[in-house]
């Protein structure tokens, strides 16, 4: 028992270790809160678009000493609303959209960044996380950015559940969807900037939607859905953090690794929706002779 | 709907207008979706207290029409006035849109109640959650749709019909006074369709205007004080049983490609609230011949 206690006490000796199971499971609630929206809406592909976009304002203030925070939601902005001017050419659909600007903008942001001469390391902090280097301030920026986003979604929780529902319904309501529909995208565009650090611009995709989508297999109600988000999603990332500093291994990787196991788990014996669990009360209800014979 | 409509314990908050005064008017309404006219030169003056059905082919402009009214589109010419007012926003506050069935998300993870409470949005601080007299004016709304034992329910457990009625009580809730409903019976067996006529009667009792658009010409004529056959122009506008005509059903449904026959416009005694029979003439033989046999199936998008 005590072995047990010392091997799950050990790393929260040292600072960066604090700071990294704080800041995971801050993107964790965080990502697992928005996600819940992406998932409920099909915004998967946006979402990683979003990422990927983000990136060339994040280089560019990381570049001229600004706030990354400032860079990412510029070009998120820009991205968005250059999202909305393409797919809406009769001729271009939404996602072919979506595909031009964030291969563009990625590149952009490789580009900029490969005329450094850090460049390696430069382009793998971003990419993949680095998140035994989060400092104190880094910590209260994530903490203050993310209570921006848990507040914006809780205000705009009727709106965004219209939306997703209804489309035709929230118009003829009165609701500004345009408007709501921008916020959200710079809610979520926040979500992805301050992830960036801990898990990296390729894997956030993943934070935002693999703890929602476990979360969604598991309840039929909206609020349940997103406390069970952020649960699983903060939660994998402290067990994906273990994972990475016991087994050495990178640290965001872990903890993806680990939300994504748990989907699976979920999805195959989840009580009454999972694969196995629906195929076993099949066969105890429906008892099917020539089928059960041949093993199909 | 104000409360006091999905609840009925306390009456009237809002003044109801008179009966027969003028509720929905259009002046030359056109509306286009890039270089396709959805709507052409549509004027018509629906008044308070009418039951109107709204009948034709697919594409026919039924929805933008709904819409237009229910302030959701924006007209391209013309004007809209709704019990007096102009305004976009006004409209919609004023008229509530019931949309298609087939438009929601129904695997979306929300009880049925929930669905109702929607309705209530728009006049609730979005600082408190829902009181517990808001659940009970949505539990009422339901109970007059017959679905209160329901109200726990993911919607999308639901049948086809029993959404169309939580759409319905959803609309109750609403601050509209009257309904601008789209194709709510499509899907919906006999039963239900007895309960939903009778609610579109005990709503008018209490001030409403409602037009439905169908595309089933049976409906179109059982329940409507008046029928609007609509073929982006109005084709025929008065007693059903005067509108629905082979005639006229030829003008509408016609293979004629995308222009309906222009020139006069078949206008059959625009006094539909009266029930008095003598107002009906030749056209009964030719309504009769028409009514059955046709039904349209398909579903309007438009």
């Amino acid at each position: 028992m005590t072995n047990l206690v010392h091997w799950l006490a050990d790393p929260w000796d040292r600072t960066f270790m604090q700071h990294a199971f704080l800041a995971i499971a801050l993107v964790g609630i965080i990502c697992g809160t928005v996600g819940s929206f992406v998932v409920l809406r099909g915004y998967a592909f946006l979402g990683d678009a979003l990422a990927h976009a983000v990136f060339p304002g994040v280089v560019v203030a990381f570049l001229f000493d600004i706030n990354v925070l400032v860079g990412a939601v510029v070009a998120a902005l820009v991205v968005s609303l250059g999202i909305g001017a393409i797919g809406h050419h009769e001729r271009l659909t939404n996602d072919t959209a979506i595909g031009v600007l964030f291969a563009g903008a990625f590149a952009f942001g490789i580009v900029l960044i490969s005329a450094r001469p850090s460049y390696t390391r430069d382009l793998s902090g971003f990419l993949f996380g680095s998140i035994l280097g989060v400092s104190t301030t880094d910590l209260w920026l994530t903490a203050g950015v993310g209570a921006v986003v848990l507040l914006v979604v809780w205000l705009l929780r009727r709106e965004l559940v219209a939306l997703a529902f209804d489309r035709t319904f929230a118009e003829a309501s009165g609701i500004r969807t345009w408007r709501v529909d921008q916020v959200f995208l710079v809610t979520l565009s926040l979500s992805i900037v301050i992830s960036i650090q801990t898990v990296g611009n390729v894997l956030v995709l993943a934070m935002l939607v693999t703890p929602a989508a476990t979360a969604r297999l598991l309840t039929e109600r909206l609020p349940v859905m997103v406390g069970l988000a952020a649960a699983i999603g903060a939660g994998s990332g402290v067990v994906g953090l273990y994972v990475s500093y016991y087994r050495g291994v990178a640290s965001g990787a872990s903890v993806v690794l680990v939300a994504t196991a748990v989907f699976a788990v979920v999805f195959l014996l989840a009580p009454r929706t999972g694969l196995v669990s629906t195929a076993v009360a099949r066969r105890v209800h429906f008892p099917h002779p020539e089928r059960d014979r041949f093993g199909a | 709907m104000t409360d006091s409509l999905a609840t009925s314990s306390h009456h009237a908050r809002r003044a109801n207008p008179p009966q027969g005064s003028p509720c929905f008017s259009t002046q030359g309404l056109s509306v286009h979706f890039g270089d396709r006219s959805a709507l052409d030169d549509v004027t018509l003056d629906i008044r308070t207290g009418e039951i109107v059905s709204l009948v034709g082919p697919n594409g026919a402009g039924k929805s933008t029409l709904l819409r237009v009214l229910a302030g959701v589109l924006p007209p391209s010419h013309g004007t809209v006035t709704v019990a007096g007012t102009t305004g976009r926003r006004d409209r919609s506050s004023r008229a509530t849109y019931v949309p298609q069935r087939g438009e929601a998300l129904w695997t979306f993870p929300i009880a049925t109640v929930d669905v109702v409470l929607m309705g209530l949005a728009r006049r609730r601080s979005r600082f408190r959650p829902y009181s517990a007299a808001d659940r009970d004016i949505a539990l009422a709304a339901l109970d007059r749709v017959g679905l209160r034992d329901r109200a726990g329910v993911q919607i999308g457990r639901l049948s086809g019909g029993q959404q169309q009625r939580v759409f319905l009580a959803r609309a109750l809730v609403q601050d509209g006074q009257h309904l601008l409903l789209d194709e709510p019976f499509v899907g919906i067996d006999a039963p239900t369709q007895a309960v939903l006529l009778d609610l579109f009667r005990e709503l008018r009792a209490g001030g409403a205007t409602i037009i439905y658009a169908t595309h089933d010409l049976e409906q179109a004529k059982g329940a409507a004080d008046r029928a609007i056959l609509l073929r982006r122009r109005v084709i025929a506008d008065g007693r059903p049983g005067d509108v629905i005509t082979l005639a006229n059903l030829q003008r509408a449904f016609g293979s004629a490609p995308s222009d309906p026959p222009h020139g006069e416009r078949v206008h059959v005694s625009p006094g539909a609230m009266s029930n008095d029979e003598t107002a009906s003439s030749s056209h009964d033989v030719t309504s009769r011949h028409a009514g059955a046999p046709l039904a349209i199936t398909g579903r309007d998008r438009q």
